[in-house]
């Protein structure tokens, strides 16, 4: 029997689900161009949803229908967190929208829709609710890329993830009926009981390799990383910065989810894995981004460069570590979700700033934007004093306690290699003379939102202390 | 008798089917959607004989909900198809590959 306490638990996600398909409808009656309504009242939900989530968040771990459900400090982190940057997205999209032409309402709400699967696969304890939250997730993305009929190489991005994405689903889904085979549970915590007390079986490894390739897709890790660069150089900018952006943070839940809440005693064998999988996607990330010359392509690798960052503290297998990649994916966010904010911001219409050579000169267009841009880059760079630097530290910090010096090591020559195409865009923006002196055309809104992100990251960097603790406070607890 | 492992031999049987058809088909975009289902159906047979063999319900709910998102993923899918063939004119794997690097 469901109680009411229950459904309290679950008010949020009613609660977005419930305005999403109220500003479906609404949209349908709106003969606005400019969709204003669909988009205030998106982003009214989306700053009420994150009031409820906060407003109910519960003072301990709390579980809800039979388990399938959970609600503690890590989940109410990140869907705060989820819910900030996808403001921010959502207000990126509607200026890029409206200065291309083909404002959709049906942008926002499959962007709620997205939002949903995040929360529910950041909330999720059982092996059906990350399936269902995962799929959610996805199936708006691969909509939301397509939504751009007319756009040859949007559609050829949404077929790419689209047959990518359902064969790493399939992968998951396999993975999954063999740890609930050898364990006859889908609820991870009954998972991880199960597995201490029975001991080691070959299926469960054989298992969690299928899950693992799942998770690393999902990341967009080194051998699972091949949509990456096509997904974000296709996909319309708007797109581009929602997805690379707040579902990260999903994908890293549902990494804690399965790894370390459902698969904890299989730690030695999944440590093994996410070595390689970071080394790799640090490998690649950094130096096929050096041969880049469109910017959101070159972006895509250092998102998998980013992603070998994360994984490591993950690996180092104790709660630090993992409040470790929870800061660096969040900073990460922020920082990317800025990048992609920085090319909305340039573009205008019938032209998209996506090729390197738009930063020529920028410091002489535009000193105050090109100064956020810097901020952006080095902090991406992982340049003292900005954001990006201390998620890097503390991510190589946990790696040392864990032991893994050399990989560490790794890491840091990796990062240096990856710091010459983030300096190679300050270059271009300090150093080369312009193209063209075409003023940046772009709304209050905008300038104010861009400027506050750049900042953030400036501010943030000088005192990471709150960050941090925070992220330590909800995986100590957790763990 | 049919045992366990004969089912589990079955499936894995159809899982490397639907795989080796994705990789190896370099025709048509239909063939992948189908090779997807393939993939989707041999892991609800997966927890079926699980889910008998164990004397345990779960599985089963888990297949209707592989079913249902199934159907969904293959909307999705055959709407990108018409949107992609209307662009290229084409549903050919090979001629995917306008970005390169």
């Amino acid at each position: 029997m469901i109680s009411k306490a229950e459904i309290l638990i679950l008010m949020p996600e009613i609660f977005i689900l419930t305005l999403a398909c109220l500003i479906l409808i609404v949209d349908t009656f709106s003969q606005d161009p400019l969709r204003r309504v669909t988009y205030y009242l998106s982003q009214l939900t989306l700053v009420l949803t994150a009031v409820l989530v906060i407003g109910f968040s519960p003072e301990q771990t709390v579980y809800a229908f039979g388990n399938s459900f959970i609600s503690d400090g890590m989940s109410v982190v990140l869907k705060t967190g989820v819910f900030v940057i996808s403001f921010f997205a959502f207000l990126y999209s509607h200026e890029y929208l409206k200065e291309h032409g083909w404002l959709k309402g049906e942008y926002f709400v499959l962007g709620l829709f997205a939002i949903l699967g995040m929360m529910i696969l950041i909330s999720a304890y059982s092996l059906l609710t990350v399936y269902l939250g995962l799929e959610l997730l996805s199936l708006s993305l691969y909509a939301m890329i397509a939504m751009h009929r007319e756009s040859t190489t949007a559609s050829e991005a949404a077929m790419k993830f689209f047959v990518l994405g359902a064969i790493a689903s399939g992968m998951l889904l396999y993975g999954m009926s063999m740890i609930y085979g050898v364990t006859g549970s889908l609820e991870l915590g009954t998972i991880a009981t199960n597995i201490e007390s029975n001991g080691d079986n070959p299926l469960l490894v054989f298992g969690l390799v299928f899950i693992m390739v799942g998770i690393a897709f999902k990341l967009g890790a080194v051998p699972f990383h091949m949509w990456i660069p096509d997904v974000y150089q296709g996909s319309p900018t708007c797109v581009t910065l929602f997805i690379a952006s707040a579902p990260k943070l999903a994908a890293f839940a549902m990494a804690m989810r399965l790894l370390v809440d459902g698969l904890q005693p299989l730690l030695n064998d999944w440590q093994g894995m996410l070595i390689i999988l970071s080394i790799l996607s640090m490998a690649t990330g950094n130096i096929i981004a050096i041969s880049q010359t469109n910017i959101k392509r070159m972006l895509a690798y250092s998102t998998i460069a980013h992603v070998g960052f994360l994984l490591l503290g993950l690996l180092s297998g104790t709660p630090s570590g993992y409040a470790g990649s929870m800061f660096y994916i969040i900073t990460y966010a922020l920082m990317s979700m800025g990048a992609f904010g920085m090319i909305i911001l340039l573009g205008r219409k019938g032209f998209e700033a996506d090729e390197l050579a738009h930063f020529k000169g920028l410091s002489e267009r535009s000193p105050w934007f090109a100064f956020i841009m810097l901020i952006l880059m080095f902090s991406m760079a992982g340049v003292p004093p900005f954001l990006g630097f201390w998620g890097k530290w503390f991510v190589l910090k946990e790696v040392v306690d864990a032991g893994f010096v050399w990989l560490a090591a790794t890491a840091v020559f990796f990062s240096i290699i990856g710091a010459y195409y983030y300096i190679r865009v300050i270059k271009f923006m300090y150093f080369d003379k312009a193209d063209s002196m075409t003023a940046i055309k772009a709304s209050k809104q905008m300038r104010f939102a861009l400027s506050v992100n750049g900042l953030a990251l400036l501010i943030l960097g000088l005192m990471p202390g709150a960050l941090l603790a925070i992220c330590v406070s909800v995986l100590s607890i957790a763990a | 008798m049919i045992t366990l492992s004969n089912v589990l031999v079955l499936a894995a049987l159809l899982f490397c089917i639907s795989v080796a058809g994705i990789f190896l088909n370099r025709k048509n975009i239909l063939i992948i959607l189908m090779c997807i289902e393939l993939m989707l159906l041999s892991v609800n047979m997966n927890f079926i004989a699980f889910s008998y063999f164990l004397g345990d319900i779960n599985g089963q709910i888990f297949v209707f909900f592989i079913l249902t998102v199934a159907a969904a993923e293959s909307a999705i899918g055959l709407a990108i198809l018409v949107v992609l063939f209307r662009n290229r004119n084409t549903i050919n794997v090979d001629d995917l590959k306008s970005m390169e690097g």
